[in-house]
């Protein structure tokens, strides 16, 4: 009975937030009609733990339900909600209007992939160099072909590329990237930071195939260590770092 | 707008503000690069000078040894020990060096890559550079 | 790229070796005429702004490359920077040896 008091003793000094508004700038673009895009402007109500995707659902409810916007989760694990916010690629439903310190929100397409309409961009280029790279372990063996029925891996042999498995594939890295800007045949951060994680993996075999792949005019040396791809990740995948260990295989710094 | 791409294009990769230091030593590292390959070309040139004899090297070093002469090399010389400094910091970047070890991220999940050595790196070539660039200006404008 | 990385770190030695030439003895001086050729002169010295100029126009010539390549794409546009940028290249040593030579065989 004293835990219950103590509970609700706490739910009743919990300060009620003070509701306020913003407004909220859309990116407003169809390729099949317009010649550019423009914004619109919304005032939308928010609460300190209101996340922009929240915002932007909020319009849609209740002011213009076109909107085109991708998203699935909610919870930084789909990689669907990937956008310019406030100048910055972040995942709309990882990023919280109170954190942005601004009363207008502008929400736009992320750069270096096409649009198909307002805030829903393409995948293709990034799920086609991502597949590139031979995203799953090569051997000559299988599991189910194997004695022991498993592969083992030690603590340390996980931790060597575990940090890497994290991508959620959101794409917030290639966007980013200052090289993707303006090159449409770099691999991108992205899918070199898979490269390294599957050729870190112990278990994999295949690491001359993939650092044939990327070791061409527009593969792994066009990255230039300018770091943008990682400190956008959402998910602490860091490429940056990926990618240089990557290219110590191919200097002879590692083996 | 051609939306067939959506690229950033030049303006967005030359753009220092939004991604911290490390961006900018990008930019800057690119801009005195460029920089630095005009003055060698032109700097071939001067020195060919020499074979016009006494007369048409000093009048090349009349041309070049003036106000705007010396800011030019004071520039360049700033341009020349940042490409080096962080032309260093970047290629041990690309050995692997200095940039973190592989772990499991937690939140808020600060990038290992992007650590205070790379950044006391970058620090310290833009500090190292304006030094040279005074010691150029005095060296110069001393004699 | 490797051999954009492998100029840079050679090239940095020698030209480190060249500047501090022009300090110790003295910038003005070591302008001057007589002393410039001089340099040109001593076969060591020679050798090295060789060197510096063949180190220093693959790894600026090649760096040039790049950021053109990244710029814009095309199988035409690529092989026109690439050649365009090895033609440059060569001409600028060709340029400077010249000079190099021509001055170290006392043709001045």
């Amino acid at each position: 009975m004293a835990q219950v008091s103590s509970i609700a003793d706490e739910q009743i000094s919990t300060p009620v937030s003070s509701s306020k508004s913003i407004t909220l700038r859309i990116a407003r673009y169809n390729p099949e009609h317009d010649d550019s895009s423009m914004f619109m402007e919304f005032t939308v109500p928010c609460e300190k733990w209101t996340t922009v995707l929240e915002a932007i659902l909020e319009v849609k409810k209740y002011f213009d339900h076109s909107v085109a916007v991708r998203y699935s989760c909610r919870q930084a694990t789909c990689g669907s909600c990937g956008m310019i916010i406030n100048g910055k690629p972040r995942l709309a439903c990882f990023t919280k209007i109170s954190e942005l310190n601004s009363d207008v929100v502008t929400v736009e397409p992320m750069n270096n992939f096409p649009i198909i309409r307002d805030l829903a961009v393409k995948f293709e280029r990034l799920f086609d160099t991502h597949q590139k790279i031979k995203p799953y372990l090569i051997r000559d063996d299988t599991e189910i072909e194997s004695d022991e029925k498993e592969f083992l891996q030690s603590p340390k042999e996980v931790e060597q590329y575990i940090q890497f498995a994290n991508c959620i594939k959101c794409g917030l890295c290639n966007s980013a990237c200052p090289t993707m800007a303006t090159d449409s045949s770099f691999v991108g951060p992205q899918a070199l930071a898979q490269a390294y994680r599957y050729v870190a993996d112990s278990r994999d075999k295949g690491k001359d195939s993939r650092l044939k792949i990327i070791d061409e005019s527009h593969g792994i040396w066009r990255c230039h260590f300018a770091g943008s791809c990682s400190q956008v990740c959402p998910k602490g995948v860091d490429p940056a770092m990926g990618i240089q260990l990557l290219r110590g295989y191919l200097l002879g710094f590692r083996s | 707008m051609t939306q067939d791409e959506h690229k950033e294009g030049i303006g967005g990769m030359f753009n220092p503000t939004r991604y911290g230091i490390e961006r900018v030593a990008y930019w800057l590292m690119r801009l005195s690069g460029l920089g630095l390959l005009a003055y060698f070309i032109a700097h071939i040139y001067e020195t060919s000078n020499i074979l016009r004899g006494q007369v048409g090297w000093d009048e090349m070093m009349q041309m070049t040894q003036t106000l705007e002469g010396h800011i030019i090399l004071a520039i360049v010389i700033g341009m020349c020990v940042f490409h080096t400094v962080n032309g260093v910091r970047v290629m041990l970047g690309y050995g692997g060096i200095g940039v973190g070890k592989p772990a499991r991220p937690d939140y808020p999940y600060e990038p290992a890559s992007q650590n205070y050595r790379h950044k006391i790196g970058i620090y310290s070539s833009i500090v190292l550079a304006a030094a040279a660039m005074m010691y150029g200006l005095a060296v110069m404008f001393g004699e | 790229m490797k051999i954009h990385y492998g100029t840079a770190i050679a090239a940095v030695a020698l030209v480190a070796v060249h500047i501090l030439m022009r300090l110790t003895q003295g910038f003005a001086e070591s302008l001057e005429f007589e002393s410039v050729l001089a340099n040109y002169k001593f076969v060591p010295y020679a050798v090295m702004l060789e060197l510096i100029l063949i180190l220093l126009s693959v790894h600026g010539f090649n760096g040039l490359r790049v950021i053109l390549l990244e710029l814009k794409q095309g199988r035409i546009y690529e092989k026109a920077v690439s050649y365009g940028c090895v033609v440059a290249m060569i001409g600028l040593i060709a340029y400077g040896s010249r000079t190099i030579i021509m001055t170290n065989m006392g043709m001045v």
